[in-house]
């Protein structure tokens, strides 16, 4: 960039900032129905099929019906708070994208401090839900914002512990010095999941934890207390949740292939396949697509978890595991058994 | 526009709301509002760190006391059945207590940091390192002992708190994990072979009397 002034860098930024969020609002749309269609081929039925070709306005369809919906605001509700909470659901799940890569430079702020900026807004996105629980006045929606704040706290833990673990090995916080650290001559042997193989694990499903999403749902329990912490919104306010549920779900697809899959690098990086072994971002965007869709088969396939076995999981399996093996890590570091970039 | 007039709007901006939000956190009537005013103000604080180029400590911050302290303390003021008007009778009253108290502080850090010192622009980061690469290297080199001894002491609080917590009821009734993985459906269910379709039992006598 060569602007000097600062109002130009600031348009700049802006018009960085929506060439991320719009595409990624349309993704959003994009992945429900993706989402509702791929439930649909598991429970072996259509999907969305009549709105659109293939039914691919459907979401777009939803959304127009969310946007024009009345928004019924239940006696005695805190006003204020139930119109903040949607608000603070949305904006950390938004401001987490200005420092996630797309490709080698392809990122809006190449912040050092970047694990760290991702630890900070995804610990922000639970005020949204608890405060939403809150200032519904109604139980049901208590009781989905409590074991939603205990889940989230939980997990964490051991996602943060999960990331501590890759930033040993990388030996930086900043993520496209992580991606470049797993870049090496045997492709996709020298990613981050074969050192860190359980934590890859841990990571992946705290991360299914993190967002509220099936099996560890409990948060929304549609058996149980009806729809959890957003039952008492309507409308726009409900539509927000569910961005920002959405923009999360995707934010893990990325994440994951970023720390521990080598992000926009070729898993057949030095095996000489021409075209295939060049990274880019189609690599990225492929293993986002895989991720993706594996959290979808996760909720056509398990049943809801218990919430004492969510506790359990997280407290008593996860977090042992952690500890464990970020000692581990610290040793492959030290004894230089994992290679760090070329 | 120059770069220090924005950056000194930008610090205007925060710090106004940070004061603001701390004076929310005392004067507000709902206490849920309050401790919300408390996480503005700290992420106030967060964001003028951020602008001193202290990034470590203003993401430290936010994950530590924003993300997990204050949901927390949240948690437990939404759970409590406050009594409002009680606690605010005694506000004027020790009123003056506070502020002799802000006052003294005040004093404090003044003298702690010295006026003139204030005045000093910070100097530039040692050796071009990043702020976290800095402090990292410090913590692991130089200050390790006092690190550790650091993280000891909060392992203690942290198994005392527990220790405190701890009810041992006798009569508590816990699930074993173990044992409820281990279940196999030929412990539980008996599975019980029946044909079909069965043939109905003995001869039919319905139509006998209607052939009379």
């Amino acid at each position: 960039m060569s602007m000097s002034s600062d109002p130009m860098i600031l348009l700049w930024t802006l018009a960085k900032i929506l060439v991320i969020a719009v595409p990624l609002i349309i993704a959003v749309a994009m992945y429900v129905w993706w989402e509702r269609k791929v439930i649909g081929w598991m429970h072996v039925r259509m999907g969305p099929n009549k709105i659109g070709p293939f039914g691919l306005l459907q979401a777009f369809a939803d959304v127009t019906k969310l946007l024009i919906k009345e928004i019924i605001i239940p006696t005695n509700a805190n006003r204020f708070l139930y119109f903040t909470a949607p608000l603070l659901a949305v904006i950390p799940a938004l401001a987490v994208w200005a420092i996630i890569p797309f490709d080698n430079g392809a990122v809006l702020s190449n912040a050092n401090a970047g694990v760290l900026f991702l630890l900070a807004m995804t610990s922000l996105g639970v005020y949204g839900i608890i405060l939403a629980g809150w200032a519904s006045n109604s139980r049901y929606a208590l009781l989905g914002a409590m074991r939603s704040a205990a889940q989230m706290i939980s997990y964490e833990i051991c996602m943060g512990m999960a990331l501590v673990c890759v930033l040993i090995l990388a030996g930086s916080l900043n993520f496209t010095a992580i991606v470049e650290a797993q870049a090496g001559g045997k492709g996709l042997f020298d990613w981050f999941w074969l050192p860190l193989l359980p934590m890859f694990f841990v990571y992946y499903i705290s991360g299914v934890a993190e967002t509220n999403r099936l099996p560890f749902d409990v948060a929304e329990g549609e058996s149980e207390i009806v729809a959890g912490f957003h039952v008492e919104y309507s409308g726009s306010a409900f539509a927000l949740f569910f961005l920002a549920e959405y923009a999360n779900m995707i934010l893990l697809s990325f994440l994951a292939p970023i720390l521990f899959l080598g992000g926009w690098l070729s898993p057949f990086q030095g095996w000489h396949l021409g075209w295939f072994s060049q990274p880019g971002w189609w690599w990225l965007f492929l293993k986002f697509f895989i991720f993706a869709t594996s959290l979808i088969w996760l909720r056509a396939t398990f049943p809801r978890y218990r919430y004492d076995q969510i506790m359990r999981l997280g407290w008593k399996v996860f977090i042992p595991i952690s500890i464990a093996w970020i000692f581990v890590a610290g040793l492959f570091k030290y004894f230089n058994v994992v290679t760090i970039g070329h | 526009m120059n770069h220090a007039i924005l950056q000194m709007v930008c610090f205007i901006a925060f710090a106004v709301v940070a004061v603001g939000a701390a004076l929310a956190v005392v004067s507000v009537k709902n206490t849920v509002h309050a401790v919300l005013a408390l996480v503005l103000t700290f992420f106030s604080a967060a964001c003028l760190w951020m602008l001193a180029e202290a990034e470590f400590l203003a993401l430290a911050l936010v994950v530590v006391y924003v993300g997990a302290v204050m949901v927390l303390f949240l948690f437990v003021v939404m759970m409590l059945d406050i009594d409002l008007e009680p606690m605010r009778e005694g506000f004027i009253k020790y009123l003056p207590i506070g502020i002799g108290a802000a006052v003294i502080m005040l004093l404090e850090m003044l003298g702690i940091i010295g006026i003139k010192t204030l005045q000093v622009p910070a100097g530039p980061n040692p050796a071009g390192m990043s702020n976290i690469e800095w402090l990292g290297t410090a913590l692991f080199t130089h200050f390790l002992l006092p690190f550790e001894i650091a993280a000891l002491i909060l392992t203690v609080g942290l198994v005392a708190a527990v220790v405190l917590a701890l009810r041992v009821r006798t009569f508590s009734r816990r699930q074993n994990p173990a044992a409820q993985s281990a279940v196999r459906a030929a412990g539980r269910v008996r599975m019980v072979k029946m044909a079909a379709s069965t043939t109905a039992p003995g001869p039919t006598t319905v139509g006998e009397d209607s052939q009379a």
